[in-house]
């Protein structure tokens, strides 16, 4: 069964996420414990590790921003058939994936690897991508995606989410009809609630 | 003050049912303990030594009788019959039952209260002056531009998960009480040369761990812009701010981290593209809004009530709460009140249900049935008629709420440190109480006079000890509480974050301490001086050697 929402349905998923292969990842840690949020702009892999990246030769892929850029020659026919996007995490400069393609929506999707539930870049990172870059396809939220965040997700823009394995995409339906009329604007109602609709007293 | 239409009622109750769900699927494995915590803590509900805390929202501090009345009921009913008022203006009910709080959370919803974003790493309850709409030296009153801000942050979806709390102030007096400084972002109001509104905008002022003051980051905003201009401050704070670390996470650490031009030239650029854009708001809705905050239906009434002066010619114990109880009022004929909640040995910010109940009531009939929460953990009657003051003086003080020492040495701002908190390093509460007792004679604290002494259990500086004449701040030294003691905090205009005088002390000191501090104070005074007027003058260094000089003399 897909755990994959697009819209306000579960459908199945098209996309082979493709990831990097495991590298030395040193335990960075502070006063005993381990850090848990890479900060903005940190490397993300290595040469090896990117070089090491299997591929899939057929169907479609979304692929890490670091795999694409550093073998643009071997994908580029890809992204031509359409079967070629990208992905980047919430730790990466945005700037980076814009810079990466002429244009954006050359992209059939992009999506973004939140690491930890608490990770709020990602909201930031929908907003800018929808409203000051022009994105337009579909943009996917995946990694530590939970229920209670797609609420949040959908009004920043993203409107397919990975839901995370161990949970059901079932029960996460419900969270995207959390409320009715939010207050503020934001992607997807881009009117505050006092533009939308007539207020007054109870 | 502002009254809910169907769509703020709408958003409150579904919160509920959303709560109701997360507490549901915890209470049924569907959630770690780790998942449930962001859910639970932006709604107010902490796990902490013996019990969950809830903390209910209280926007900009302002209560209606009526949601008084059913804070009363609701400490009764799901706690032990008492809240704590908070120093974000909130009220903190320390014994309710997980499973109970969702109902708690519906039956607030039945009078236009709920507890959303009172804790957790997003946009905190806005707080501001609690004089606001009422104060003499008011140039603007903010609270509708509060309201605004408090429907534009709540469940805000680009700031529902910050790398940390954001607590916003705004204030529109000459002299500031909201610590418009000490705050993420203070808005300060002022009417420009073109006589329109507009607000300075200072960013990165925090107390907690590294208390910084803010810096003003725009000296003009125009008021129209304020959502617009916050969300491009959030947003670089957003995607930029440090996650690793939650000691360094505050945005204050952003902006000393960049420098404050730097930061500014970040948040300009982005603000360049959201400038204008839907959320700018409109004159119709700051109208809709103001509506709600006009000025009540005050009566004519002479400047003086002769029943008053002569209640206050003939009897010293009312004429001594006139004095540091009651308070300006920008109409003839009337004053503030505050409802002291400091009363000698008792911890500071509590009130029982049945206080809350005559309170409730003292707002109805005297009041137009409103009443604010200061962020001194005091209740405020905004309204009343001088000639009402005895009435509320009998009642008040016939129900504990009548100490007159409002601003004097027992009106501590005081935590609830390790009584309750889980995070605290020391206890609070029994030292505000051992302070108290020490000083438990009213004429000794009129000669002693002005001054703010605030004690936070942990350096996350709940107390807001950094800007207290005398701060004192609990300290886990291997496993036991010790106090370390600041001078020469203050809050306002001039504001200023204290010095540490030395070592710290164990709990029994602590009241000799502070008898030491007054000593070299009334010694060193000159006749027009207040405490902290005399420390900035003399400096540390004369409380320091006597302090500690007796100290040594005792070993
Ligand atoms: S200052 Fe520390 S001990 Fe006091 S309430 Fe805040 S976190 Fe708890």
């Amino acid at each position: 069964m897909s755990n994959l929402i697009r819209n306000n349905a579960i459908v199945e998923n098209e996309w082979t996420t493709v990831t990097l292969p495991a590298g030395e990842e040193t335990i960075r840690k502070q006063a005993g414990k381990v850090v848990m949020f890479k900060l903005t702009g940190e490397q993300t892999c290595t040469p090896e590790q990117i070089a090491a990246t299997v591929i899939p030769e057929n169907g479609k892929v979304i692929v890490p921003l670091a795999v694409w850029q550093a073998r643009k020659d071997e994908l580029a026919p890809r992204l031509v058939k359409g079967e070629l996007g990208l992905w980047l995490a919430t730790h990466e400069p945005l700037q980076t994936l814009v810079d990466a393609v002429d244009d954006l929506n050359q992209l059939p999707i992009i999506a973004v690897h939140v690491e930890r539930f608490a990770d709020g870049r990602i909201f930031s990172i929908g907003n800018l991508l929808r409203t000051r870059h022009g994105y337009n396809n579909e943009l996917r939220a995946f990694g530590d995606v939970l229920r209670d965040q797609l609420f949040f997700l959908k009004r920043c823009g993203y409107d397919s989410y990975q839901i995370r394995a161990d949970r059901s995409a079932a029960d996460a339906l419900a969270g995207l009809q959390d409320f009715s009329q939010p207050y503020q604007g934001a992607v997807d109602e881009s009117m505050p609630v006092w533009r939308r609709l007539p207020r007054g007293a109870q | 003050m502002y009254k809910y239409d169907e769509i703020d009622q709408a958003i409150v109750d579904e919160r509920v049912a959303q709560y109701r769900d997360q507490v549901r699927r915890f209470l049924a494995g569907e959630l770690t303990d780790e998942e449930f915590r962001p859910l639970r803590l932006q709604n107010g509900l902490y796990i902490q030594r013996h019990a969950p805390m809830l903390r209910i929202a209280v926007p900009y501090g302002t209560l209606s009788s009526r949601q008084l009345h059913k804070l009363a009921d609701i400490a009764k009913r799901y706690d032990r019959g008492y809240g704590h008022f908070s120093t974000r203006q909130n009220l903190q009910l320390n014994w309710p039952k997980l499973e109970d709080t969702p109902d708690i959370l519906a039956e607030l919803a039945t009078v236009q209260m709920h507890a959303i974003q009172t804790s957790g790493n997003c946009i905190r309850n806005i707080t501001t002056d609690q004089f606001a709409g009422i104060a003499p030296d008011e140039i603007i009153d903010p609270r509708a531009v509060a309201e605004i801000m408090r429907q534009w942050s709540t469940f805000h979806p680009e700031f529902a998960l910050l790398p940390r709390k954001f607590k916003i102030a705004v204030s529109g007096t000459r002299h500031d009480r909201a610590i418009v400084q000490a705050h993420d972002i203070g808005l300060e109001f002022y009417y420009d040369e073109q006589q329109n509104m507009a607000i300075k905008v200072w960013v990165g002022g925090g107390l907690g761990r590294t208390p910084i003051l803010g810096s003003v980051i725009r000296e003009h905003l125009e008021w129209q812009h304020v959502l617009t201009y916050c969300e491009a401050i959030i947003r670089v704070y957003n995607l930029h701010g440090r996650r690793d670390n939650a000691f360094k996470a505050r945005i204050k650490i952003l902006v000393k981290a960049l420098g404050i031009e730097e930061f500014r030239r970040q948040v300009e650029e982005e603000w360049q593209h959201l400038k204008g854009s839907p959320n700018t708001i409109t004159e119709a809705e700051l109208a809709r809004v103001s509506q709600y905050f006009t000025a009540m239906p005050y009566e004519t009434l002479p400047a003086h009530d002769a029943a008053f002066d002569t209640a206050v010619a003939s009897n010293p114990a009312f004429a001594a709460w006139a004095k540091r109880c009651v308070h300006a009022h920008k109409v003839p004929g009337y004053r503030a009140v505050t409802l002291s909640l400091k009363p000698h040995g008792k911890a500071p910010g509590d009130a029982t249900s049945e206080q809350m109940h005559v309170v409730a009531d003292l707002a109805e009939r005297y009041s137009f049935g409103e009443l604010r929460v200061s962020h001194e953990q005091n209740l405020i009657l905004t309204d009343v008629k001088l000639s009402d003051l005895p009435a509320i003086w009998e009642i008040a003080r016939a129900n504990g709420l009548a100490t007159p020492n409002i601003g004097l040495l027992t009106d501590i701002i005081c935590c609830p440190g390790g009584d309750f908190c889980s995070l605290a390093n020391a206890k609070s509460i029994p030292i505000a109480e051992a302070i108290q007792m020490q000083f438990d004679n009213l004429d000794y604290l009129y000669d002693i006079g002005d001054i703010e002494l605030n004690i936070s259990g942990c350096m996350n500086a709940c107390g807001h000890h950094h800007v207290g004449h005398i701060g004192i701040l609990g300290v886990d030294k291997d496993g036991s509480e010790w106090y370390q003691v600041t001078i020469g905090g203050k809050q306002g205009n001039d504001a200023s974050l204290g010095t540490v005088i030395g070592p710290s002390f164990a709990a029994e000191e602590m009241p000799g301490v502070v008898q030491r501090l007054i000593e070299v104070y009334l010694r060193e005074r000159t006749d027009e001086e207040r405490f902290i007027d005399t420390v900035r003058r003399i400096g540390v260094e004369p409380f320091k050697s006597h302090v500690y000089a007796k100290e040594a003399a005792h070993v």
